[in-house]
């Protein structure tokens, strides 16, 4: 039943991706008509947003038709967000998520109801079966040590039927990052988010909750919409070295079960992949002041070729090394420990890579 | 032990009462330099109840804002207590609500009613001792409470960084309660929690003593009361956390004062040490708030059955070993700080096993009415919603004990579901089960049971509104400690707002019974529950004298 509801969403979603995909083709056309270009994504113009959508949107007119550009991704809507009344985890697009909703919704959930339900019936029926009217005389009964065995075994059976998968999914979710993983820095301000790439020379750029009117214009729901999205490639794993740059906050996006908090001083990694592309929100989960409830988090995940335009209208180089040495040398793996020297690199840092765009134009770091 | 009474002889009672003269000092004397137990009790009780209204009233101010998406009366309510208040103090005073809901809902209204109030009206009552081991020290933690509680609400009306008042949470995380809070606030709110804490150890000391050392002749530790062992065991989690939570919001205050940087890691320190010794109080403190709850749904249980307590041994271990296993769990508070996975494991495995104990209680209490002659009287009807809404909050427990699940739960309102079931659902429940009770044993005066019933299941239809949906909001995304949501998120805001409103009907009928009994409830008499009622207390007359047991009873 899971199997086709997914199928359902991965329909749904490439058939969000494609409309995308359709509707920034025009943006690769002659250059002479970049309001058209506007017009196809849903700007009025008038604001912040609907301004850096057009800035990109020109931009990425400008580019030589080498490598589709890069146009901020609608959400679609019930995915990678909350839905209306909603009740159940939000649709999981990871490997891990998948594994942990399954975790829960076959092994937890199944366990905890039936439990509730046993002890919910055994009450009603010592309520119904043993109420003063039907049952005078009460028992002297004060020890049965049969049934007491019985209580306190079977619960630590069924715990032990819990920890096993629960304990591989611990193990899973903290395996140690494949050397191909994408590194990014996320560093925790108050009260908005900052994110580097360092192997691809992306300094650090902020990310901010959009106003009630901004999202609004972008299509976006607000509380959730940032000015600047986390980009991530589908399909490689994505890892996130994460600090504090004040007080504790936490990175957490509910559709990547990822939640990782941000702690000063601290360097925290985690890791996730994303299977399907799309815009995954999250917010800020530790208490960390005044504007706690306004810092959201979004992640877009792109196809790879899509994710390397944006790295580009960034002014970074997608593929920081020679191919084959990223890929076979094991010693100068791309990601050290802790990349320090990211976090102050600013962004105009020009690319160098072939095709990519003039530097000045794209970095819009706030 | 509930042998006891049946093979009690307890000498010539209805003499002493008119023997013994209660020389009753005046009212001053009598009510701000007590030391009787019943007399403190009661102070506690009066305490309790003040103070659940200002964190109820905070409660409900927060259920209303939450009702709609957008801010709606922050503003006005910032703008109470400093009429400059613009948008950031308005937001900074949310969350000095729900730092304030939290510590006085844990410190003044749970902790000062289970312990304070009944461990101080019973324990000398149920193990036969004319009062508590130390009387006067008993005082001393009577007012430093009262003192730490008007700390805290006065901090309400200092700046303490965005704003006036402390707006850390109540967990008082570094390094926002630190360097992330300027001002006094911050300062009088660890204060208070000094005091309350020096409050409670003060108490913890003296339960001990008194249940070690003032037993009535006979009372072994195995015939004592469950709800004695109850206590017994929550004043040895209070004496072993305490001090830690107290150099833990020590260090607090010496880096925000004097230099000190424990928890900064510019200076060497750590904001994750922090959370541990925190946590390291902070989940016993979850145990110290229940265990109390447990004894007192096993006495009334037992009453009204008319029934002994089933295995009864059990019972009392399963509070010991929820005791001992509650100090080596507290990182399941922290899984997403960033620990090791082999730590996450450990406190994965390790949180799942105190269910055991657990289970075992809860099915004990449902073999004690098994084969029982029930009673569904107030306080019986409150223990059976105890023993449901307990268990839908343990097994919620079980599902964020397991580290790979909480990293999408925690700090979501799944999290904020689960610790009110077992708190709000759990430990409250237990104390209204107590209060009616006891009721008549303290006052002297039967409650209306009309009204008693129509609070509880007002109440009880409230607060599952409340706080079921908020599992659905959790598992959605919904992050603890916000003022506003994205829409998505209303429904579910919107119908536990109406849960609130629900509940608060049901608190009506609370205090209308409360005044309504003590003003016209018809007297009680000695033990008005039958012959299911078979602890000491029941054979004392309702008040008991001033003084009692000037000659010990003997248990056979």
């Amino acid at each position: 039943m899971k199997s086709l509801k997914t199928l359902v969403i991965a329909a749904a979603l490439s058939l969000g991706t494609m409309g995308a995909v359709q509707a920034q083709t025009p943006a690769t056309a002659p250059a002479d008509a970049p309001a058209a270009t506007t017009a196809a994504t849903p700007a009025p113009a008038a604001t912040d947003a609907a301004a850096t959508t057009a800035a990109l949107a020109t931009d990425a007119a400008a580019t030589p038709a080498g490598d589709a550009s890069y146009v901020p991704m609608k959400p679609t809507p019930g995915v990678g967000q909350p839905v209306d009344g909603g009740i159940d985890f939000q649709n999981q697009v990871s490997p891990i998520g998948e594994r942990a909703y399954w975790f829960n919704h076959v092994v937890l959930l199944p366990v905890i109801t039936v439990i509730s339900l046993l002890v919910l019936g055994l009450l009603l029926w010592v309520i119904f079966r043993y109420r003063a009217g039907a049952n005078p005389t009460p028992s002297k009964t004060t020890h049965n040590t049969l049934i007491e065995v019985i209580w306190t075994g079977i619960p630590v059976l069924i715990l032990a039927v819990i920890a096993v998968p629960s304990i591989r999914l611990l193990a899973a979710q903290y395996e140690p990052p494949k050397k191909d993983a994408l590194t990014i820095k996320v560093t925790g301000y108050q009260w908005y988010w900052g994110y580097a790439y360092p192997d691809q020379g992306i300094g650090e750029y902020v990310s901010k909750m959009l106003t009630e009117d901004q999202a609004k214009t972008a299509g976006e729901p607000y509380h959730l919409a940032v000015d600047n999205r986390m980009v991530v490639p589908v399909g490689q794993q994505v890892k996130l070295i994460i600090t504090g740059a004040d007080v504790i906050h936490s990175f957490a996006v509910p559709a990547l079960w990822t939640k990782m908090d941000a702690v000063p001083g601290r360097a925290n990694e985690t890791t996730f992949t994303v299977d399907k592309p799309g815009v995954y929100y999250g917010q800020c989960s530790e208490l960390c002041g005044v504007d706690h409830g306004y810092m959201p988090i979004a992640v877009e995940a792109l196809p790879m070729d899509r994710w390397k335009a944006w790295v580009r209208s960034k002014g970074g180089n997608p593929d920081p090394q020679p191919e084959a040495a990223a890929a076979a040398a094991p010693a100068p793996a791309p990601a050290g420990p802790i990349p320090a020297t990211s976090t102050t690199a600013p962004a105009q840092t020009p690319a160098t890579a072939p095709g990519a765009t003039p530097a000045a134009s794209p970095a819009t770091t706030n | 032990m509930t042998d006891i009474a049946a093979t009690a002889p307890v000498h010539g009672h209805a003499d002493h009462a008119h023997d013994e003269h209660d020389h009753k000092p005046g009212f001053f004397v009598r009510w701000f330099m007590s030391t009787n137990h019943k007399d403190i009790g009661t102070l506690y009780l009066i305490f309790a109840i003040i103070a659940g209204i200002v964190g109820g009233v905070m409660s409900g101010m927060m259920r209303l804002e939450l009702a709609e998406p957008g801010i709606q009366y922050l503003h006005g309510w910032a703008q109470f207590f400093d009429p400059a208040a613009g948008e950031t103090q308005a937001k900074h005073f949310w969350n000095v609500l729900i730092t304030a809901h939290g510590l006085i809902m844990i410190f003044f209204m749970v902790m000062p009613a289970m312990i304070g109030g009944f461990g101080n009206w019973f324990v000398p009552l149920m193990i036969g001792a004319p009062d508590m081991a130390f009387p006067r020290m008993n005082n001393v933690s009577y007012w430093l409470t009262t003192v730490a509680f008007v700390m805290l609400v006065g901090s309400m009306f200092f700046p303490g960084g965005s704003g006036l008042g402390a707006g850390t949470g109540w967990t008082l995380y570094a390094p926002l309660s630190t360097s992330g809070s300027v001002g006094p606030a911050v300062d009088m709110a660890i204060f208070s929690v000094h005091l309350a804490g020096a409050a409670s150890i003060l108490g913890a000391i003296n339960f001990i003593t008194t249940i070690f050392n003032m037993r009535a002749p006979g009372m072994t530790l195995h015939k004592m009361p469950l709800f004695v062992w109850s206590v017994l065991v929550t004043a040895f989690l209070l004496l072993l956390s305490l001090p830690v939570l107290a150099a833990a919001i020590t260090m607090l205050l010496t880096d925000r004062n004097f230099g000190t940087t424990f928890y900064d890691a510019t200076g060497g320190g750590d904001p994750v040490l922090y959370q541990h010794l925190f946590w390291f109080f902070g989940h016993p403190e979850v145990y110290i708030m229940i265990l109390p709850g447990f004894g007192i749904v096993s006495q009334v249980i037992s009453t009204f059955s008319r029934k002994p307590v089933f295995g009864y041994l059990g019972m009392a271990y399963a509070m010991v070993a929820i005791g001992v296993v509650g100090f080596i769990v507290w990182a399941h508070h922290m899984f997403t700080v960033g620990m090791s996975v082999n730590l996450k494991m450990y406190f994965t495995a390790a949180t799942m096993v105190i269910a055991v104990p657990t289970g075992i209680k809860i099915f004990s209490w449902i073999a004690t009415m098994w084969g029982g002659s029930l009673r569904f009287t107030t306080p019986m009807v409150w223990a059976l919603g105890f023993i449901f809404m307990f268990t839908v909050g343990g097994v919620t427990g079980v599902v964020l004990a397991n580290g790979g699940v909480d990293t999408n739960l925690h700090d979501t309102y799944y999290v904020v579901a689960h610790f009110h079931y077992v708190l709000s659902l759990g430990a409250v429940f237990s104390l209204f089960a107590g209060f009616y009770y006891w009721f008549p044993k303290m006052s002297g005066r039967m409650y209306s049971e009309v009204l008693g019933q129509l609070h509880f299941w007002i109440f009880f239809i409230g607060v599952n509104i409340l706080f079921f949906p908020q599992h659905f909001l959790g598992q959605q995304g919904m992050p603890r400690r916000y003022p506003d949501y994205a829409e998505a998120f209303t429904y579910w805001h919107h119908i536990s707002s109406i849960g609130y409103a629900i509940m608060a009907v049901g608190m009506l009928f609370f205090f209308v019974n409360l005044v309504w009994s003590l003003v016209a409830g018809k007297k009680a008499v000695a033990n008005p529950w039958g012959e299911g009622a078979t602890t000491l207390e029941w054979t004392l007359s309702s008040p008991p004298p001033f003084h009692q047991f000037n000659e010990l009873p003997r248990i056979a």
